[in-house]
């Protein structure tokens, strides 16, 4: 074929054509070094991400053999990063359980203990001091989160006040786990909702659609002082969390699976929190369901929480 | 243009033999023909990539710096980017509105134009998928979506639909547009059974978009204003007053940078269309704003911030006064009996309707979703320069797109480039676009 007669057709100044082209093989030139010069910062965050890293399979995909790679990673960059010798677990959930919670709303006096335990526990960001609870302070007479104020900062309990505090309800129809693209979070058969903290995408959904405010995102990477790093971690849980994924209550799985109590509940001054199996009839949660009146948070939703209330 | 069936005969043995070698020709001709202007066309594309430069240089650092440079928090954790995500998924809906007219009820004036229909459809969707991109928080992970490669949450998440959906859209319109302006380029007549199955298809797919989308919300049991049957139907209606509206304003501007033959027949449809949405979409908020503050209760906390603020909190009190006046007063400039008189007059009413449908969907509708918040607690949002620099760099890359697609498909739809075999010498200039001839007994 003839490429002049196609020139000559679409190109009326046959004679620019050299210069013209010389032109645009500059303009060419100084847009890719401009876009490259543009994008340049992505360098600073490419060397922390490794090529194991970037093409981890999902936590349900990976072998025994690869989740202990993996785990072995993990604690290398803690090593590396917070400059802190940290184990971190992989319990699994134990067959026959299923975990519930209960909150005594006559007891609770709003002390905070449970926020703080949380947050420690969790190595949660110091500088943001962050928590997977809120504590409501609700007037007496109303269950109107409206009427509600999480940041009371005057002495505890005050007059004419009761306490709401709202972590993850773990519930058995969880919003959040429908809506993520990714299947990065996910129930587990003990009914605690977990992230895998290395395949969330960051799209924030889940955050979106739960109503009970209970997810955590990764603004920027926590900033925890090596001294302050609670080093007892489990995969699924409170490991330090890379930036810029979810994060959410996971009943201390590390601890409760292991036959312990969740940090919170350990806080507590008051004895306010009851934490037990569901499936054990001669447990103290299933003793507080048969004996109170318990109810859960916006019931109507249909979310079937797995954290109940009380009065006395 | 009498004689294209006889050139289509001749060169249709051939043709098929030459694809390999045409159709490289026929990308390589878009590209030059894209990159060739004048001055005033090289200093538009060389303002529009440094614009483009800017948001990519400020997703760049909030990349590697985290997402704590936007405005966004755990209480309003979508912002600017999915507000514009979803008013840009209505401008790719929007778009169209110039096939139904075109295709469905055989109006021959809007097939030269429609095209611009479509392409708009292409870059808008180009910019939603680049709105969501930079929203992620570990984009280097956009793989786990992938269906095989990764998890893909289908069908539950809404989000996985909505992937589906806006490449589909994509696919299709690349294809329709490809198809038309390859079969131009090679001088042959487009075969109907290779695009009008598909232009249908995109009709009903371009519902689908901005249903899907409306979906993402209004499935939130947990965000009552959101949690509305309205939303779906009420994001189609803002799409076909913002979509038409920017298609109005392109084509009195290409009419007096081309020679497209834009028709003011084809202008006056886009007009009635908006003058009928542009009222539904005001009805239709008006519909939830009576049932939100006629039955009162807790739900209508979400509104009543929007509109009046609440607790002394009434960051978003201004930009939804500006966004109903704007739709109202363009509701009234497009009712006017002799609009179509006044060209000045149409152009100031789409804008206005663009900005107010913009911030309707936008700060009016994403950002109360999220104040209260699920435990009634007000944190407000604003938006960060970097969120500011990376949505104008999107929108400058995907005007960058429209620009450039248009200036090398419509030299390709007069007939003025075609592929070197053809006598083009000879051959008469086409009255009228490549699709006409489509048509039966055209």
């Amino acid at each position: 074929m003839s490429d002049t007669q196609t020139k000559s057709v679409s190109l009326p100044v046959l004679g620019q054509v050299t210069r013209r082209t010389a032109m645009k093989g500059l303009g060419a030139t100084l847009g890719l070094g401009a876009f490259a010069a543009a994008i340049s910062p992505l360098a600073r965050k490419a060397k922390d991400i490794s090529a194991e890293e970037l093409l981890q399979k999902h936590y349900k995909d990976l072998d025994g053999d690869a989740r202990a790679k993996v785990i072995a990673r993990l604690e290398q960059d803690a090593k590396d990063q917070y400059g802190k010798n940290v184990t971190i677990h992989d319990p699994l959930p134990i067959p026959g359980t299923k975990f519930g919670y209960a909150i005594n709303l006559s007891v609770c006096n709003g002390n905070g203990k449970c926020v703080e335990a949380c947050h420690e526990e969790n190595n949660h960001d110091r500088g943001s001091n962050q928590s997977y609870i809120r504590v409501l302070e609700m007037e007496r007479g109303s269950m109107d989160m409206e009427k509600g104020n999480t940041t009371y900062t005057h002495a505890v309990p005050a007059e004419d006040k009761f306490y709401l505090p709202v972590q993850c309800q773990q519930c058995d129809e969880p919003p959040c786990v429908d809506v993520c693209p990714v299947e990065a979070t996910w129930k587990e058969s003990d009914g605690i909702v977990v992230v895998d903290y290395n395949w969330c995408i960051g799209c924030r959904y889940c955050e979106a659609a739960c109503p009970y405010h209970a997810r955590r995102f990764n603004w920027k990477a926590p900033n925890v002082p090596a001294e302050d790093i609670n080093p007892e971690q489990g995969y699924l849980s409170n490991r330090v969390r890379p930036q810029g994924v979810m994060e959410k209550c996971h009943f201390c799985l590390h601890r409760t699976r292991e036959g312990r109590m969740p940090a919170c509940l350990e806080a507590c001054p008051t004895g306010a929190r009851i934490f037990g199996n569901l499936l054990d009839p001669d447990s103290e949660i299933r003793w507080v369901l048969k004996n109170k009146n318990v109810f859960v948070l916006k019931e109507e939703l249909g979310t079937v929480p797995s954290f109940f209330y009380f009065f006395d | 243009m009498q004689d294209a069936p006889t050139h289509s005969a001749e060169l249709l043995e051939g043709a098929k033999h030459r694809h390999l070698v045409t159709y490289p020709h026929f990308l390589w001709r878009l590209f030059v023909l894209a990159t060739e202007g004048g001055v005033a066309y090289y200093v538009w594309m060389v303002v529009l990539t440094a614009v483009a430069l800017v948001g990519a240089n400020a997703w760049a650092n909030q990349a590697a710096d985290g997402m704590i440079v936007t405005g966004m928090t755990d209480h309003v954790s979508w912002g600017l980017y999915i507000a514009n995500f979803t008013f840009i998924v209505g401008l790719a809906a929007g778009g169209v509105m110039m096939v139904i007219p075109a295709y469905l009820y055989h109006q021959r004036k809007m097939h030269d134009v429609v095209i611009v229909g479509e392409l708009l459809a292409i870059a808008a969707i180009v910019m939603c998928l680049l709105f969501v991109t930079v929203d992620l928080g570990r984009p280097e992970r956009f793989w786990h979506m992938m269906p095989g490669l990764g998890r893909f949450n289908w069908p539950i998440s809404m989000l996985t639909w909505d992937v589906i959906v806006l490449n589909g859209y994509l696919l299709i319109n690349l294809h329709i547009c490809g198809y038309l302006l390859y079969t131009r380029f090679q001088g042959r007549t487009p075969n109907p059974r290779f695009y009008l199955p598909i232009v249908f298809l995109s009709v009903f797919w371009a519902i689908s978009i901005h249903t899907v989308t409306a979906f993402l919300y209004s499935g939130l049991g947990g965000r009552p204003f959101w949690n509305s049957a309205l939303l779906a139907p009420r994001f189609l209606a803002s799409a076909f007053v913002a979509g038409p509206a920017f298609i109005i304003v392109t084509m009195y501007l290409l009419r007096r940078l081309t020679d497209l033959p834009i028709s003011t027949q084809a202008i006056k449809t886009l007009v009635q269309v908006v003058r009928v949405t542009i009222l539904i979409n005001l009805l239709m908020v008006v519909s939830e704003l009576f049932t939100e503050f006629y039955t009162g209760g807790s739900h209508i906390a979400s509104a009543r911030y929007l509109f009046f603020g609440l607790h002394g909190k009434s960051g978003l009190v201004p930009w939804i006064w500006t966004a109903i006046a704007l739709n109202v007063v363009a509701a009234v400039m497009f009712l006017h009996p002799r609009v179509m008189d006044h060209s000045h007059l149409i152009k100031l009413a789409c804008l206005f309707a663009f900005v107010g449908v913009w911030i309707e969907k936008g700060m009016g509708l994403i950002v109360p979703g999220f104040i209260p918040s699920t435990l009634h607690e007000i944190v407000e949002y604003a938006p960060t320069l970097v969120e500011w620099k990376i949505t104008a760099g999107i929108w400058a890359f995907g005007i960058l797109i429209f620009t450039a697609m248009l200036k090398a498909a419509i030299p390709i739809l007069k007939g003025r480039v075609a592929e070197v075999h053809l006598p083009i010498t000879t051959m008469n200039p086409p009255t009228d676009s490549a699709e006409v001839t489509a048509e039966p007994n055209g």
